[in-house]
């Protein structure tokens, strides 16, 4: 408690700068943390509105919208968008957020460059964004921008889509550094590892995956950059190189970079369940351990992604056996979530809805998942919408909704205030519904034998589609009853107790709500360990 | 609250969750018989291979769904009964050694299942030996070209296959008839029951030869030529599609594989031999500027149209227009030159490989006539025969 009153006393003191130049200077965990989920929600809007610009192009069969030069722009900056400018970014403002505040420590720590990391963010979307009023358009060559498409064929663009990733690199490898240092270094005196909150630890080995492959990312951009415009020949067979090589070097980040995108919901997720039941949650070090093995597993299984280049059956073999095996670990956490509920005490707020879709549909993503590993069913799955729904219920109904579901879960204690729960659970039911109708029956499409990334396709597609189309509408525009709750619920509302939530561990709980601007100045004094 | 009145409460609380577990089995019943099966799952196709993979496939969807219906049941059956609104109290158990090591083990067997069936049918297809006939296939922006190898040159059947659905039926000034997107210009043809191995590699950017019904999928990468085969059971029209995105016209590479009986096969490739002489031949005679005109449109719709345009203007800066500017109204030899040869690093293919020294002829005529270019003058076919040997 002592440390709520000093806080008081500091605030007088050492409150918030005014205006904007507040946001531009601070170096404050909370403003920063703020900062990233605004922009991650914005640019999580423009990405949604590129979806969307797909979805309608492809509600029936037949080019009425878009030209196919201009279809190919949208499925690449959707997928860029959303990947790195909406999942990646929202996970930082929430481990700006909350690491602090769940370690009981009283910032990052290095603020300094905490500002840095993100106010390159809008330079660098800024800069992949104005690709698209350039001569030539913007890149279209997929978000995974094989060579050599993306090198000798690259609309002139390419160059700032490479500058652009560099930039983006550059922010989450500092981000990470600092998730890194913050974690090992400031924990409240007492709180050992197998202590921290499971987003805590989800954060830390995240961190660990961004910094061993941002670097790869950047080797390979850069590689790219070369071929482009120094003559070198990596990825161009004519000179000597090796088209699939860019694919090996891509995909060793790529694969990572999923889980990078899906751990920390397994975090957040970790978070809520037990609250909501009412009960610990169940096998905390298995889940620390289940969440380690992924984060290994993900180094040695990136040419899963690739079996249609023709690797030797080895190569299949070994990266079959090595990608099913990520189900054992993966199976251990869905099961520790299932046991959490039963035989709780369970209600079901706005948060917890989330949760719970997220544990039922990510499951199905990881089970179409275990269906792709299968190599021989995989040359009929592969770059055909099976693929398509399977990403997107890890990464939609996955991490986003792990986001929403934090969101909804902090919000009082970030803004004081408790948001609209019946307004809130609106937008829920809405975006589970546009989500599944969205997403299930690109399974059937894609099994049926439709390719992605095509911006037409045979009348036997149409049916679906059309179906399709109407759920990403619905999905898109709930969104906007998103933002309207959060705005709401920023401007005022029922005042929110410190704990919020009656079954909340963690030390975020036991400060003000709201938040006081500098938190745990003086390191907390931990609760009776309830011995393990 | 009394123990009587807290074990009601349970019990209604299993009432309610049997209710709800019945009907949504009903649901999910009388749902799964009104769906057509086969338009949302995967073929069958029409090879012992596909065959094998569609079983492997079926085996593992049926597991996955067996461990939802498992996993999901308990998860709704407790969403259902350990609620707080129903007196629910919460338990305080936090892990059980015993339950993890089985959640970790028995995992790892049903694993087992399915990796040993998916390796024995990976090796099946792997094994490309002992073919009947070689056919390279070769995948360019945006089309397919299919060369039958043969050790006499001479002998060797080779042609480009592309789209054939009009581009009014895709920007819907026609209505689109069956086959949309799924027909092109000249099917690969293939007999039955004969191991025909395709060897598939790329002439510009990553392809991906895609035929559902034989299980094959293999990408055509530049530098690369990788080995699948089939052999086909039935006599029918297969078709396929690109997968890997290519550029602009990805979606509009269709693959049509037509299988045939073996003598209609070995009529259809004597025809194909003959054909092949017979452009030769024309190649040495004097073409008039009618002709050149009239098979040089045809080339330029076949060849030249998704990318130059219909209209000749191109999409700049992407792809340069033809009309009033540049080598379409300048040296002829330079025009000449760039489809013959192409131009290194850029979309411009080099054209010699794809059409004869005739279609070549014509096509530059025409372009140098066509759309108010008025340039008047021509060029025969001999020309650029001449021109090709030479620079071979
Ligand atoms: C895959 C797209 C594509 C196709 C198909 C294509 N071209 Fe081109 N063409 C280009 C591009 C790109 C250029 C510009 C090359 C450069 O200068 O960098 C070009 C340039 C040309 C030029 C030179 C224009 C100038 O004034 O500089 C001519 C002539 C030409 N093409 C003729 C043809 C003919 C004839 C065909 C059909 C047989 C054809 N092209 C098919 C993409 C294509
Ligand atoms: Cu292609």
């Amino acid at each position: 408690m002592s440390a709520v009153i000093e806080n008081h006393h500091d605030d007088h003191h050492h409150g918030p700068d005014k205006g904007l130049m507040r946001w531009v200077l601070t170096t404050n965990h909370k403003d920063i943390g703020t900062l990233y989920l605004w922009f991650s929600f914005a640019m999580f809007l423009v990405g949604g509105c590129m979806a969307l610009v797909i979805r309608a192009e492809l509600f029936q069969p037949g080019l009425q919208l878009v030209v196919p030069e201009f279809f190919n722009q949208m499925t690449t900056m959707h997928g860029l968008i959303m990947v790195f400018g909406a999942v990646m970014p929202a996970f930082v403002g929430l481990a700006n957020w909350l690491v602090p505040m769940m370690i009981g420590a009283p910032d990052m720590a290095l603020p300094r460059m905490n500002n840095y990391s993100f106010w390159i963010l809008p330079f660098a979307f800024g800069m992949l964004l104005s690709t698209l009023f350039m001569e030539g358009g913007a890149p279209n060559f997929g978000w995974t921008f094989y060579a050599p498409l993306s090198t000798e064929y690259a609309p002139p663009s390419v160059t700032f889509f490479i500058f652009a990733v560099h930039l983006m690199g550059i922010s989450s490898i500092m981000g990470s550094i600092n998730v890194v240092v913050t974690i090992l270094n400031l924990r409240a005196p007492g709180m050992r590892l197998m202590d921290m909150p499971l987003f805590v630890w989800t954060w830390l080995i995240t961190a660990y995956l961004l910094i061993a492959v941002m670097p790869v990312l950047a080797g390979v951009v850069t590689m790219m950059l070369m071929d482009i415009h120094f003559g070198t020949a990596f990825f161009n067979a004519g000179g000597g190189g090796d088209p699939v090589l860019f694919q090996h070097v891509f995909w060793f980040f790529g694969h990572p970079e999923v889980y990078i995108m899906i751990l920390p919901a397994f975090g957040v997720v970790s978070a809520i369940i037990p609250t909501f039941a009412r009960k610990k949650l169940f096998g905390y070090d298995s889940m620390v351990y289940a969440t380690a093995s992924i984060a290994f597993l993900s180094f040695i299984v990136w040419a899963h992604h690739m079996f249609t280049v023709g690797m030797p059956i080895a190569g299949e073999l070994y990266f079959m056996y090595a990608t099913m095996l990520i189900a054992v670990p993966t199976g251990v956490k869905v099961f520790n979530w299932v046991a959490t509920m039963w035989q709780g005490s369970m209600t079901f707020e706005t948060p917890m809805l989330f949760a719970i879709a997220f544990v039922i549909l990510f499951t199905i993503g990881g089970l179409s998942g275990l269906m792709l590993a299968i190599v021989p069913a995989d040359f009929q799955y592969h770059d055909t919408y099976f693929v398509v729904a399977h990403f997107h219920y890890v990464l939609v109904p996955g991490s986003i909704f792990s986001i929403m579901a934090a969101a909804y879960y902090w919000l009082p204690k970030w803004t004081g205030n408790m948001y609209d729960e019946t307004l809130g659970k609106t937008h829920f039911w809405l975006s589970f519904v546009g989500v599944n109708v969205t997403f299930f029956p690109q399974h059937f499409i894609g099994l049926a034998g439709m390719p992605r990334r095509y911006p037409d396709y045979a009348l036997q597609f149409a049916d679906w589609n059309m179906v399709s189309s109407v759920g990403a509408f619905i999905f898109g525009f709930s969104q906007l009853l998103f933002l309207f709750i959060v705005i709401k619920c920023v401007m005022g509302g029922k005042k929110a107790t410190d704990e919020v939530w009656d079954g909340a561990e963690g030390l975020e709980w036991t400060i003000a709500s709201p938040a006081p601007y500098h938190t745990f100045s003086t390191p907390p004094a931990l609760p009776e360990r309830a011995t393990a | 609250m009394t123990g009587t009145e807290k074990r009601d409460q349970g019990r209604s609380g299993y009432l309610i969750g049997l209710k709800w577990l019945i009907a949504a089995i009903a649901v999910g019943s009388s749902w799964s018989v009104l769906a057509d099966w086969s338009a949302l799952n995967m073929t069958q196709g029409v090879t012992e291979i596909s065959r094998e993979v569609y079983d492997l496939h079926m085996l593992i969807f049926g597991i996955c769904v067996l461990i939802g219906v498992i996993v999901f049941g308990i998860m709704i059956w407790s969403m259902l009964v350990h609620r707080k609104s129903l007196g629910h109290e919460p338990a305080t158990f936090s892990h059980s050694t015993k339950l993890e090591y089985a959640w970790t083990i028995i995992p790892i067997f049903i694993l087992i299942g399915m990796a040993v069936p998916a390796t024995s049918t990976l090796r099946d297809m792997y094994d490309s030996s002992n073919a009947d006939i070689d056919i390279e296939v070769r995948g360019y922006q945006w089309k397919w070209q299919y060369t039958y190898l043969n050790d006499d040159p001479a002998q060797e059947v080779k042609f480009m296959s592309s789209l054939l659905t009009p581009p009014d039926e895709f920007y819907n000034r026609a209505p689109k008839r069956e086959h949309y997107l799924s027909d092109v210009d000249n099917p690969l043809v293939i007999p039955i029951n004969k191991r025909v191995r395709f060897l598939i590699t790329s002439n510009d950017v990553i392809h991906s030869w895609w035929v559902p019904d034989f299980a094959v999928k293999k990408d055509a990468i530049p530098g690369f030529v990788h080995e699948s085969w089939a052999v086909v059971e039935e006599p029918g029209i297969y078709r396929g599609k690109c997968t890997e995105l290519c550029g602009k016209d990805h979606g509009f590479m269709p693959i049509v594989v037509k299988a045939v009986e073996q003598d209609e096969y070995e009529n259809w490739l004597a025809m194909k031999q003959q054909e092949a002489k017979d452009v030769y031949e024309t190649v040495g005679k004097t073409w008039s500027m009618a002709e050149l005109m009239e098979t040089g449109e045809t080339v330029y719709a076949q060849h030249c149209q998704t990318c130059h345009q219909a209209n000749g203007q191109g999409i700049p800066p992407a792809f340069p227009s033809l009309v009033g500017q540049g080598m379409a109204i300048g040296d002829l030899d330079a025009h000449v030159d760039i489809v013959v040869n192409g131009k290194a690093g850029s979309a411009m293919q080099a054209f010699a490989a794809q059409l004869n020294p005739a279609e070549i002829a014509a096509v530059v005529t025409y372009e140098r006539n066509a759309w108010g270019n008025d340039v008047g003058d021509l060029v025969q076919p001999r020309e650029v025969n001449a021109l090709i040997v030479a620079k071979e």
